[in-house]
């Protein structure tokens, strides 16, 4: 099944595969890699006004709107059906035991878990391991390439974008499980997207609309979080700043 | 036989004398795990204290400042945050400066702790990273997966202080760095006019 699905998606595979090989490497890999920054900041810009006109008012009503227990159901339901992909992916990345898990945490949620809107599963030990493609890569040895803003999906990088293009084509959910399975994905990536941005709005409207420079600050945010959740977190610009901050201060 | 005794006393007390003259030459010991992890116990039961109290918006951000001012390193992290700059500023430029970031720091950090209402954090472990202690923490949060908050502890401003918070792997410090340089840019390196919309900011 999941041949089939490479083999129909193949083109949108090499597409992201290609964008990979193009992949622009920075001259040490922690600092901030940014050749684009011009195009990137206009992207910046009309996502900001996207979250402005659509994206903060429809999270704000359907947070104020639906009860805090449902938005919860749907959000497990969509991690879900996230969990065959993220079992696939720690398979590529020989973590067969994390891969196990996702497998398991998928059964059991499907089943008795109504469809995945209960998560059982977190009771019996099985926690949920969210990787994608980018992460499969990052893993494998890619580099992280240029920091891109991409229209709607935000900040990224040049292989979190090949990993995202790689995530879409792949998605084995329409083939297992028929096209409503996969439209009723599509609806609940949507809610969760809304939830999120209604459970850190305070986070979200602080970064876009009350810093200095919101492209600068998220940029800023993304990156280091992004490798904080790679485990790569252990940068040198980060320690080097510490060292210094002392230094001198109070060694006379 | 006495003076076996007074040598051996003599020696005594050389010895002693050394090593307080070594003591204060170093009056700051190394930090240890337990003792970072001790101060960060302290900090998070109080954010636990305040982000549960249900209190109104500007009593917590007024207990936010309080927590920083007990537990963080503000002169050190200020200095960081104003960059250079810092070198150049009067005394009474920093000491506003400090003042007017402290309580924007409150306000800003303040707002994200109160997302984490009905959570609690919790301290998980600590660990010597180069000269510093990192202690980690977690915070379960309602129907989101738990966050991740690091503190780095050190003691070299003369007292256990943490220097610097993260989120999820994001720095309060680097943000802030980033975030007052350019302010300070955009006000073509004006110290009084940053501090003065620093007090609206946050």
């Amino acid at each position: 099944m999941l041949l089939l699905t490479l083999k129909i998606r193949g083109p949108a595979i090499v597409a992201g595969v290609l964008l990979l090989a193009a992949c622009s490497v920075p001259d040490t890999p922690t600092d901030v890699h940014d050749p684009y920054e011009p195009v990137n900041r206009v992207t910046h810009d009309v996502n900001t006004a996207i979250d402005t006109v659509a994206l903060r008012p429809a999270s704000q009503v359907y947070g104020h709107v639906v009860p805090q227990p449902v938005r919860t159901r749907f959000d497990n339901a969509s991690r879900n059906l996230g969990l065959p992909a993220a079992m696939v992916n720690k398979i590529l990345q020989g973590q067969l035991e994390e891969a196990g898990e996702n497998g398991f945490r998928f059964l059991i949620n499907s089943t008795i878990g109504l469809f995945g809107l209960f998560d059982p599963a977190q009771d019996f030990g099985l926690h949920e391991n969210e990787v994608g493609f980018g992460d499969t890569l990052a893993v494998w040895g890619t580099s992280e390439g240029a920091y891109v803003v991409l229209p709607v999906f935000g900040p990224s990088t040049e292989r979190d974008t090949a990993g995202l293009i790689v995530d879409i084509a792949t998605n084995p959910i329409g083939t297992l499980f028929g096209s409503d399975a996969e439209d009723a994905q599509i609806g609940l990536t949507v809610t969760e997207t809304l939830n999120y941005r209604f459970a850190f709005s305070e986070t979200f409207d602080s970064i876009l609309y009350d810093s200095e420079d919101s492209y600068e600050q998220l940029r800023l945010f993304y990156l280091d979080n992004r490798r904080f959740n790679l485990g790569q977190n252990t940068d040198n610009a980060t320690s080097d700043l510490y060292e210094d901050l002392y230094d001198g201060l109070y060694e006379e | 036989m006495m003076d076996f005794m007074k040598s051996d006393l003599t020696r005594r007390v050389f010895i002693g004398s050394a090593a307080a003259g070594a003591l204060a030459a170093h009056p700051a010991h190394a930090l240890t795990s337990g003792e970072a992890r001790t101060l960060i116990d302290r900090v998070v039961g109080d954010i636990n204290g305040v982000i549960n109290s249900g209190k109104s918006q500007s009593a917590m951000f007024r207990d936010f400042e309080q927590i920083f001012q007990r537990y963080a390193d503000v002169p050190t992290i200020s200095r960081s945050a104003l960059g250079p700059p810092a070198r150049s500023a009067s005394k009474s430029q920093l000491k506003q400066f400090s003042d007017a970031f402290t309580s924007y720091l409150a306000r800003k950090y303040g707002r994200r702790f109160r997302e984490f209402v009905g959570s609690k954090i919790r301290v998980t472990g600590a660990r010597k990273v180069k000269s510093f202690q990192e202690v980690q923490a977690v915070a379960d949060l309602r129907g989101q997966p738990p966050f991740a908050i690091t503190f780095m502890v050190s003691d070299r401003s003369g007292s256990d202080r943490f220097f610097d918070l993260l989120i999820e792997g994001i720095s309060l410090l680097k943000s802030e760095r980033a975030e007052i340089g350019t302010m300070l840019d955009r006000r073509r390196g004006d110290i009084d006019a940053l501090i003065a919309d620093l007090a609206k900011a946050g």
